[in-house]
């Protein structure tokens, strides 16, 4: 008990005595925060029960999620053995939604991945570097921007042919855009702080401002958006797995069940249903910790007045 | 050690040019510190700004040290040789690197192998002490920020340091430890100042002469007796001295 | 006459390391004179002047035994018998009236919404009464202001401009926190000068929050000296030179003097019992 607070006393310290314990205690102060707000951990509770449910996927599933029993097809929720029923071919649903969410947190993962730090790039060099390169580079993301996210997807799936990886690049290409121009927007106006000034005084080459000073201010608002948008990513890779566009047949991703599920959709909603509403939890869970984490990596926390 | 004459500076084009500062001409003495004292507007922050150049616009002939200046390109010597120290300490360290971190890069910028030795003996020399090396902006009150903001300019050991209102955002009794500060740091390290304020009793304590800035043009320089006697040539002059000893 | 009266004031901000005291138990009362409340960032002066109007926002928590404004309890006041005081009765003018005016409308037409909303009349009568208001505040080309936007307005217009919004609804008490701190010293005498004949015209009650000594002891009748969110001294304006309080005396001693050159600047000793000594009272 007494060891645990002087924990807490070490890690709320205001003088670090090294740059581990600096660090560790910002990390710590960060985390209290976000603790306190009770939707955000609501939101992590459920990214982790996620993060869980894939790993241990061949644990948890009560089925094999490919076997087909054409002779108990579309049985209702709840029914023995299948607690969620189970699709046309006779699968059961619920091994099937627990595999499926290894392809969730893939495509999630690639896409975090990819769109925002080539929006970073993109943004930081453009703002920086003002004159052509901004001009050249904005004009780029104008035109992505310009055209309907779903509908440049479907042309990039198109041209690079179905499958997971390609709907997962397709979505990439189409989410950097909106990165691209925050992280320019921020880059302005960091660049005209005093600080900027003072470190180019010293001879900082823009390399190292970019890299050093400006990507840690950029970088706090680009994860909040991008836990924001991940509703969206989530929903563009569903919805192009529901065109048949991203994931194949077999596989068990969540849009493409919903896509199989929408021809008995009247006599048999559940087959539709329980997918989409993985796909609606997961998506609120992301919302929610994002919502959060903007209170936390607000860089403006002082005391008051 | 610095030689100015008939300065320039302007911001935009064609329509819009603003003529911040016209034909300033002034020098400072190895070792003295100088005063540009005016009100807002006035282009005396400007001035420092050409020097460093971070108002990239200018023209007329800026010498620091026996090297000429030309447009807003410095080299390493430069950086090395001239510092400054910014108005708004709230605004003028990065508020995610913590104090070891400004000033070990700082000091790695400069070419210094010893770091860790050196950001120990800034910080004391600064009087901050090393409890506060690890410390983030946001655990440091306003006249801590400057003492590091002061720390970091001296880190390159340079001979001329460029104050911008270095106390005018902090309460007086802070005010008065930074200046303390100053002056000690000037005796030991045998600086020059050129120092901007609008606030004539801190120039009046800090510098030796002083000039006086209206709407872009130097109105009068003088020097710190006059300043004390308050007799000063010019009209605007006189009525800024009025305006700041009216008791 | 007492105006106002204020007794036993805290200002409470809970935070993670416990409640943090930003006023503690400040009492004074204020009448038909110009009071100011001096201190350096974090004394709690600022706080004080929101506190009375209880602008104060959660989670922080403003405490009193009483405020009384000529014998109504502003405690007691719902929030929206509150917001009939502010602004009527009491007025605030904050440091930069860069951020108290709305950027995207005319400044004649600011005023004449805050004449409307205090007043029953027409807007013809809402315009003259504002363009004497500007003229009030030595605004020359009250016309023309009328018509321009807040942008281009200068520090000092722009604060003017902003005492004169304060004054329309003929408040009793005017508290202005920080009103010159912006601006620079010759405009500054000009704001003052202004709001000090304003202010002995109207009978009104004047509260000046400033860190300033000096221009506090120049233009005031009484001074508080605040430190830790403690009154620590009270004094008449023109003794506040021979202030008895360490704390005072260290603050006039560390200002720099063109009279009085020194090679070094005193510098400030805090002493911890400052801020543990009860705040002296004012009951006169």
């Amino acid at each position: 008990m007494s060891d645990a607070t002087t924990w807490r006393a070490w890690l709320l310290t205001d003088a670090p005595t090294s740059r581990r314990h600096a660090r560790l205690a910002s990390f710590y102060k960060g985390w209290l925060s976000l603790r306190g707000n009770t939707m955000a951990m609501v939101g992590l509770g459920i990214l982790v029960g996620l993060l869980l449910m894939a790993l241990f996927a061949p644990y948890l599933a009560p089925h094999d999620w490919k076997a087909q029993d054409l002779g108990n097809r579309l049985q209702p929720l709840g029914s023995p053995g299948h607690v969620l029923g189970t699709d046309s071919l006779g699968r059961d649903i619920l091994s099937r939604l627990i595999y499926g969410s290894r392809i969730t947190l893939y495509i999630v993962t690639l896409v975090a991945l990819i769109a925002p730090v080539a929006g970073l790039l993109v943004g930081t060099i453009a703002g920086y570097v003002g004159g052509w390169a901004d001009v050249v580079l904005m004009r780029i993301t104008d035109i992505f921007l310009a055209f309907p996210r779903l509908v440049l997807a479907l042309a990039f799936v198109a041209a690079l042919g179905a499958g997971i990886e390609n709907a997962v690049l397709a979505i990439s290409l189409t989410a950097w855009p909106p990165y691209a121009r925050m992280a320019r927007a921020e880059t302005l106006t960091i660049r005209a702080s005093d600080y900027i000034s003072a470190i180019r005084l010293q001879g900082a080459g823009p390399i190292r401002i970019i890299t050093r000073h400006i990507w840690p201010l950029c970088i706090s608002s680009l994860i909040v958006r991008v836990t924001l948008d991940m509703a969206g990513i989530i929903l563009a890779a569903a919805g192009l797995g529901f065109l048949g566009l991203g994931a194949q047949p077999p596989s068990p991703e969540w849009g493409a069940m919903i896509s199989e599920g929408r021809r008995f959709i009247l006599d048999h909603w559940w087959v539709a249903t329980v997918p989409g509403l993985a796909i609606f939890t997961v998506s609120l869970a992301f919302n929610l910790l994002g919502d959060g984490l903007r209170d936390v990596l607000d860089p403006k926390d002082g005391g008051i007045e | 050690m610095i030689d100015i004459q008939n300065l320039d500076v302007w911001f935009g084009d064609g329509h819009d040019r603003v003529d911040a500062v016209r034909r300033a001409t002034f020098a400072v003495n190895a070792g003295e510190s100088f005063g540009l004292v005016g009100e807002s507007g006035s282009g005396k922050s400007t001035i420092l700004r050409a020097i460093t150049g971070l108002a990239p616009t200018w023209s007329g002939r800026i010498e620091i040290d026996g090297q000429i200046l030309h447009g807003k390109s410095r080299d390493r010597t430069f950086y090395k040789n001239v510092q400054m120290v910014f108005q708004d300490p709230y605004a003028s360290l990065h508020p995610r690197h913590s104090v070891d971190q400004v000033l070990g890069e700082t000091l790695s910028l400069h070419g210094f192998r010893d770091i860790d030795t050196r950001v120990v003996k800034l910080l004391d020399d600064v009087g901050l002490g090393t409890r506060f090396r690890f410390r983030y902006p946001h655990q440091l009150s306003g006249g801590q920020r400057q003492r590091v903001a002061i720390a970091r300019a001296l880190a390159g050991e340079p001979d001329i340091l460029l104050l911008d209102e270095p106390t005018s955002a902090l309460d007086v009794s802070v005010q008065a430890e930074i200046l303390n500060l100053l002056c000690d740091i000037r005796d030991q390290r045998k600086l020059t100042y050129l120092m901007v304020s609008h606030d004539l009793p801190v120039v009046g304590h800090m510098c030796t002469r002083l000039a006086v800035m209206k709407d872009g043009e130097i109105v009068e320089v003088m020097d710190v007796a006059q300043l004390r006697q308050m007799k000063a040539s010019h009209p605007y002059s006189q009525s800024l001295l009025d305006a700041s000893v009216a008791q | 006459m007492t105006l106002l009266d204020v007794q036993n004031l805290w200002v409470k901000f809970p935070t993670r390391q416990g409640i943090f005291d930003a006023v503690r138990g400040v009492s004074f009362t204020l009448g038909k004179e110009r009071l100011g409340i001096v201190g350096e960032s974090g004394s709690g002066k600022s706080m004080t002047g929101r506190a009375i109007l209880r602008l104060i926002r959660p989670p922080g928590i403003v405490e009193a035994d009483y405020i009384r404004l000529e014998g109504t309890n502003l405690l007691d006041l719902t929030e929206k018998q509150m917001r009939a005081v502010r602004g009527q009765r009491i007025s605030m003018v904050m440091q930069d009236p860069k951020f108290s005016l709305n950027p995207v409308m005319r400044i004649g037409d600011q005023i004449m919404e805050a004449y409307l909303l205090h007043n029953r009349a027409g807007r013809a009568d809402a315009r003259k009464k504002s363009l004497e208001m500007l003229e009030a505040v030595s605004i020359r080309d009250a016309e023309r202001v009328m018509r321009a936007y807040p942008h281009e307005m200068s520090g000092g217009m722009g604060q003017r401009i902003m005492i004169a919004m304060m004054l329309i609804p003929d408040p009793k008490i005017l508290i202005a926190d920080e009103p010159t701190s912006a601006l620079d010293v010759s405009v500054q005498r000009q704001v003052l000068d202004i709001m000090d004949a304003l202010v002995k015209e109207r009978g009104m009650g004047l509260i000046f929050i400033s860190h300033d000594l000096n221009l506090v002891a120049e233009f005031c009748d009484r001074v508080l000296i605040m430190y830790a969110g403690r009154i620590v001294e009270v004094c008449d304006a023109d003794r506040l030179h021979d202030a008895k309080h360490p704390y005072t005396r260290g603050l006039l001693n560390s200002l720099p003097r063109l009279d009085h050159p020194r090679d070094r600047l005193e510098v400030l000793q805090r002493d911890p019992a400052w801020s543990d000594a009860p705040s002296v009272g004012t009951q006169e």
